[in-house]
């Protein structure tokens, strides 16, 4: 069963968003897709970061005013 | 080379340790193994109840200074280092105490947070860690 599985992080500053990020790609299972809902702006650059030294797919990233929601593939 | 970073966390101002945990942290976060070996002020961290009692390195104006920046912290929503501590070691962070510190401080075990601590050493285990590790760090 493959899950989406959503880490809310707005208003949550470094290293926050990065460490609960890998915490939920740790639980999650091949085929799941993590969605990442922050406002901090390095947390943008450094997730996807994160998501290529993980050898993880990054599907998305789109951004409304200063909201961003980062799609990772696992 | 092995994709690991270690830290020999020397220093225990509150400034210092929260650098050490957020680097070793963001480590971890970014796929890499960590290690943070506790020596002298910054074992004293280790024992019960004294993590957030360092002084700041710099400014800290006879505890004005730290009162300010920990107040400008939770303002910009900065986590406690108890958070960051508690998120090292679930994700797999590895904690050296220092033997000869323990010594030397007399400091016993059952005074520090064993529960948190991995392994009890001396430089050798700083070394075996440190010949594995890309990034090693003085803190």
């Amino acid at each position: 069963m493959m899950a989406d599985i959503t880490v809310d992080v707005k208003g949550q500053t470094c290293p926050v968003p990065l460490v609960e990020t890998r915490k939920a790609l740790r639980k999650a299972s091949s085929g799941d897709t993590v969605k990442v809902i922050g406002t901090h702006p390095a947390s943008k650059k450094e997730i996807p970061m994160a998501v290529s030294a993980l050898g993880l797919q990054l599907i998305d990233i789109q951004e409304e005013g200063n909201v961003w929601t980062i799609r990772i593939g696992v | 080379m092995a994709d690991k970073t270690t830290i020999i966390l020397h220093s225990g101002e509150m400034d210092k340790i929260s650098s050490a945990l957020i680097v070793a942290t963001g480590a971890l976060a970014m796929g890499m193994d960590a290690s943070i070996y506790f020596t002298f002020w910054g074992l004293e961290r280790l024992v019960k109840g004294k993590l957030d009692k360092g002084s700041l390195s710099k400014m800290h104006m006879l505890g004005l200074g730290k009162w300010m920046i920990k107040r400008r912290m939770k303002a910009a929503d900065v986590v406690s280092l108890e958070t960051l501590l508690r998120d090292f070691k679930e994700l797999g962070g590895k904690i050296i105490a220092c033997e000869m510190t323990m010594e030397i401080m007399g400091i016993k075990r059952e005074n520090m947070r064993e529960d948190l601590i991995d392994e009890y050493g001396a430089v050798g285990a700083y070394i075996q860690e440190a010949r594995e590790s890309s990034i090693t760090l003085f803190i």
